[in-house]
């Protein structure tokens, strides 16, 4: 009666009678069987480039969130903001390699991510701010969870299959982080007079990069209603802060974001080529 | 805030997608019911173990002890009558 343990009988799916694992079975390829042709009506530079922006986005933050690795408060807010990083890597490989697909140059995965220097980064600047403190990085992935998520769900209905596959599979994923960070902004909003005034200084501090995201963009208003929910509950003010000149999707980024690729780069740049 | 002392220790069982009951699977701390729910789903169900998560603050858990021991359970060591052995099973009954 393998069934009376979980991990047991998720191991009894594999033929090979392996009880060594304990993963579920029955996993799915979210591109599979999705035609990888461009349709006509496409222009393949412009999907080429909303692809590298939105797989630069996820990239960024996703190292951002694998810095909390070891520093966060909680061993379960560990295991939690690296599982989002590791959902936002994935949404990042899927996009770069379609990038690589449709933008001519026939470009892996790796080479947009490691051999790409600062300036050509389209991300927007919100994503490589430091992560500051724990109200800070929370905030910073509920406003991103927000609009991330906005935007892929018009973009499940894209004229391209792959990205509406991408999109729709990252659907999924994003509505969980927006939960997981909306939860935490309301718990230190409404919670000590400290952590309330961390929210309140994490506002302040990144509320000027919003705008970038936000900005020509359909679901701006779906975003700022989500925003708007989770900061009324939170007993958070609104911020009206001017937005900050300047767009990182035209390679305009701070001065954060070099150090941080030169982390992520650093072994791949030192061992080109290698394999493991 | 960061000590973890401070925040409950909650029970956690999943239900697998073959499974047919909640199975305990381990324990977090977490300061409240849907933040143990979050953290279960973070630590539990990361590589498709399950479809259903519960969460019980382990101090609600009314559990037997050691002392006990002797008492709830040798007595039904010997009691072989209680198990159902002594029928004869007619072929066309199935799961048994």
């Amino acid at each position: 009666m393998s069934e009376d343990h979980v991990y047991l009988s998720l191991a009894d799916g594999h033929d090979d009678g392996d009880a060594r694992w304990a993963f579920g079975t029955g996993f799915e390829d979210p591109l599979h069987g999705v035609d990888t042709a461009v349709p006509d009506t496409v222009d393949a530079a412009g999907l080429a480039a909303r692809c590298l922006a939105l797989g630069d986005d996820a990239l960024v933050l996703a190292q951002r969130l694998a810095e909390w690795v070891t520093r966060a408060p909680e061993l379960e807010e560990e295991m939690a903001l690296a599982n989002i990083g590791l959902d936002l890597l994935g949404q990042t490989r899927l996009l770069y390699a379609r990038c690589g697909q449709t933008d001519g140059t026939g470009r892996t995965e790796d080479a947009y991510a490691y051999f790409r220097d600062a300036a050509d980064f389209r991300n927007v600047r919100l994503v490589e701010l430091p992560n500051g403190d724990f109200a800070f990085s929370v905030l910073r992935l509920l406003v991103f969870a927000c609009w991330r998520l906005a935007h892929f769900t018009e973009l499940a209905s894209a004229p391209d299959p792959v990205l509406a596959a991408i999109a729709a599979k990252g659907v999924k994923e994003l509505t969980y982080h927006r939960q997981y960070a909306a939860e935490w902004v309301v718990r230190l909003g409404d919670g000590t007079q400290e952590s309330h005034a961390r929210m309140l200084a994490a506002l302040e501090a990144q509320a000027p990069y919003w705008e970038e995201l936000f900005a020509a963009h359909d679901a701006r208003d779906k975003v700022l209603a989500d925003l708007h929910q989770v900061l009324e509950a939170a007993g958070l003010p609104m911020p009206s802060v001017p937005p900050l000149p300047g767009q990182g999707r035209d390679g305009e980024h701070t001065g954060h974001l070099a150090p941080l690729l030169a982390e992520l780069q650093s072994v791949a740049r030192a061992h080109p080529e290698a394999t493991w | 805030m960061s000590d973890s002392g401070n925040w409950p220790l909650y029970e956690i069982f999943v239900r697998g997608k073959r499974g047919l009951n909640h199975v305990h699977v381990g324990s977090l701390h977490a300061a409240d019911d849907q933040m143990a729910l979050t953290h279960a789903r973070d630590l539990y169900t990361r590589r498709n173990e399950g479809v259903s998560i519960w969460a019980v603050r382990s101090e609600h858990i009314a559990a037997s002890t050691r002392d006990e021991k002797d008492p709830f359970f040798a007595p039904s060591a010997d009691k072989v009558y209680r198990h159902p052995t002594f029928y004869d099973i007619p072929d066309d009954v199935p799961h048994i």
